[in-house]
């Protein structure tokens, strides 16, 4: 039972999703038991896959027992660089769909049982992109995700939700058939698809690892990984994407595709390339950190000149983006900023899913979109909103949240490896955030007008009315428990920083070897 | 000219047909305005990559990868007028095998078997196999791009994209 795991972690959801279309279509209330079950069903694999790798190292598991080379190529791995991705997704996926039962209700109901079908798929394809080790099935399962998230992006009502996903579509394929051009020229070029097996024959001949075959197939993989994590210039499909979608949507999508789309990105830099070929042979570091930084100020910038909630969140992605991708590639020797990008994987997934649940209440409770809406919310929702400073405090960067420990990680490794226009960019991009938020909390906590002039009796009355919904939005275990979570493991994750960053780093080939290549 | 075709082209002619293919693709989903082009335009460009993957398991004068496990007491070859004709048992593509055969100049029995192992008498199936997976996940994301368009059709009644931002843009100053 416990060898199957892996396998247990990807299907769980897909045979939860066919159950769905069997039984869900006559009676949508076992739609969410179903889900849930399923989703608690993977999410206690990958901690049980996560235990294991703790214990014993690597986990390879061959899909049906057929072994590499001969067999059909569906080989699972997990490693210290996943195994906390698969925890995250496991508990984020878990979260959202308590947080999307209510939603649901609220849509048009008809549609409840493809919603779930949709997510479940999603999650499916979540987990199998984290833990494939297979080149080609990555690009498979990228689509499957990515084919749910078009559909889930377009169940909206709203028109421009629409639009954005006929746009995200045309991008979001693109990308990945560029992806899968570059898997071509690998296997051109070694003959196999499997990650292992392609470095194995990059390092072993360096006459392939040398041939501009080889760098054409990662520059066409990285351009593809590129759109889909929304790198700054490629970034046009996202923030239309992720704020006209419904709330649910966004808060599973947005912390999730972006941040499982820069972990195989450096999937790739580390199992496939192999960092010392990029960083040493390439050389091309440079290039993409200054890419990152111009990615980090044209996000917090443009995020600074947003007015709805939801997309100055969006824009706030795309600098988040920025941060990893040249967190990434920072290619200090003691790899500090790799380590920081991967730890940011996991600290701005739940920043993320925190700021956008409560984006979600605020815009389903007291129809806020717009930052100036929020006047006086602080006192009507006082648990949302105290988790909303969290979040805010951490995407700012303040200890012991973990977005401090995850930029503490980055620009140590921008200041090792001689990166400061990263340092200065992080800097910046931290400064913009406390505008932002700090502007939100003034209006939440004071209002625009704070109104000294009303007789006392006229204040309570108005408190009474404002409250009702309210109150009845606070009562509502569903939606407050999983942001209450969300914000106790921004802030545990924070703590424990110390083990998670040595747990990750586990997995980087040791650092000696990349130093002594340096030239 | 005519050296430039013989040396740069013609060796990789499928490879510049996959170029021109995916590049005319890509210029209709950034040029055409009109929703339903750009979707021909990114068929066209994932075709271009399926012809891509196809080119690179063809060899010369290979025959298709099935392995032939029948037994030599099971071959039931017979001469008639000097060409092998087998039972549909042994190869799904009697042709195909002759056609190797001849090549090869093997015209006994025991040279069919020894085909039948012969990596380089076989085309490379795995780049079919995936391309099988890649044409499905083509038309899977044709299928909800359409079903999309069809949303933006009944929504906006126009599927020109200059003309639904100029409504989105209308309906945002409104607001």
């Amino acid at each position: 039972m416990i060898d199957q795991l892996p396998a247990i972690m990807v299907l769980a959801p897909m045979f939860g999703a066919l159950m769905i279309g069997l039984f869900g279509q006559k009676d949508h209330r076992v739609c969410f038991p179903i889900v849930f079950t399923s989703l608690i069903i993977s999410l206690g694999a990958a901690i049980g896959c996560a235990n294991l790798v703790t214990k014993d190292g690597t986990i390879d598991y061959f899909m049906a027992g057929w072994e590499e080379p001969l067999g059909i190529g569906i080989q699972l791995r997990i490693d210290h660089l996943n195994a906390l991705v698969i925890v995250l997704i496991g508990v984020a996926t878990t979260l959202v769909s308590f947080f999307s039962i209510r939603r649901v209700g609220a849509l048009d109901t008809e549609k409840t049982p493809h919603f779930y079908i949709l997510y479940l798929l999603l999650c499916t394809g979540l987990y199998g992109i984290t833990i494939t080790a297979d080149a080609f099935n990555l690009f498979v399962l990228v689509e499957i995700t990515s084919l749910t998230s078009y559909g889930l992006i377009a169940m909206g009502s709203s028109r421009r939700g629409t639009h954005a996903a006929i746009n995200y579509v045309l991008m979001g394929t693109i990308g990945a058939s560029f992806y899968l051009l570059g898997v071509g020229y690998l296997y051109l070029k070694t003959g196999t698809l499997n990650m292992h097996d392609i470095q194995a024959i990059l390092q072993a001949n360096e006459e392939v690892r040398n041939s501009n075959a080889v760098i054409i197939a990662f520059l066409f993989i990285l351009m593809g990984i590129w759109i889909k994590m929304a790198f700054f210039p490629l970034h046009g499909w996202l923030p239309n994407a992720y704020s006209y979608c419904p709330s649910s949507t966004a808060c599973l999508l947005a912390p999730l595709m972006t941040k499982i789309s820069v972990y195989v990105m450096i999937r790739v830099m580390i199992s496939i390339f192999g960092l010392e070929w990029i960083f040493i042979h390439l050389g091309w570091s440079h290039l993409v950190v200054i890419l990152a930084v111009i990615a980090i100020v044209a996000g917090s910038v443009l995020a600074l000149a947003q007015r709805e909630i939801k997309k100055m969140l969006c824009y706030l992605i795309v600098a988040e983006v920025g941060y990893m991708v040249g967190g990434a590639w920072l290619s200090d020797s003691n790899m500090w900023g790799l380590s920081g990008a991967m730890y940011h994987v996991l600290s701005d997934a739940l920043m993320t899913l925190c700021l956008f649940f409560v984006a979600g209440i605020w815009s389903k409770c007291i129809d806020a979109k717009e930052i100036d809406d929020l006047e006086g919310v602080f006192k009507k929702m006082p648990i949302t909103s105290a988790c909303f400073i969290l979040g805010a405090l951490a995407m700012i960067g303040v200890p012991p949240t973990s977005g401090f420990f995850s930029k503490f990680y980055l620009i140590r490794g921008g200041i090792e490896g001689g990166h400061w226009e990263y340092v200065a960019a992080l800097l910046f991009s931290s400064l913009v955030n406390a505008v932002l938020f700090f502007r939100i909390f003034e209006i939440a906590f004071f209002g625009k007008n704070p109104p000294e002039g009303h007789g006392h009796d006229e204040e309570h009355h108005d408190d009474h009315e404002d409250l009702h919904p309210v109150l009845e939005h606070e009562v509502s275990w569903r939606v407050t428990i999983p942001l209450i979570v969300t914000a106790v493991l921004i802030v545990l994750l924070g703590l424990f920083n110390g083990p998670v960053v040595e747990f990750i780093r586990e997995a980087f080939p040791p650092t000696s070897e990349i130093v002594s290549a340096r030239p | 000219m005519s050296e430039f075709f013989e040396q740069t082209i013609q060796p990789h002619f499928n490879f510049w047909i996959y170029v021109i293919l995916m590049m005319l693709g890509l210029w209709a989903v950034i040029a055409k305005k009109n929703m339903i082009k750009k979707l021909i335009g990114l068929s066209i460009f994932q075709t271009a990559i399926i012809l891509f993957y196809v080119s690179i398991g063809v060899k010369e004068d290979a025959t298709i990868p099935i392995l032939d496990h029948h037994g030599p007491e099971h071959h039931e070859v017979v001469h008639e007028n000097g060409e092998h004709i087998e039972d549909a048992e042994t190869s799904a593509h009697p042709e195909e095998v002759h056609e190797k055969k001849g090549d090869h100049s093997h015209g006994d029995d025991h040279g069919h078997d020894d085909h039948a192992t012969d990596p380089d008498t076989m085309a490379n199936p795995l780049p079919h196999v995936l391309m099988l997976t890649a044409i499905v996940v083509g038309v899977a994301t044709l299928g909800v791009a359409l079903a999309i368009c069809q949303m933006l059709f009944k929504e906006f009644g126009t599927l020109e994209e200059d003309e639904i931002l100029a409504e989105l843009k209308d309906s945002a100053s409104d607001d």
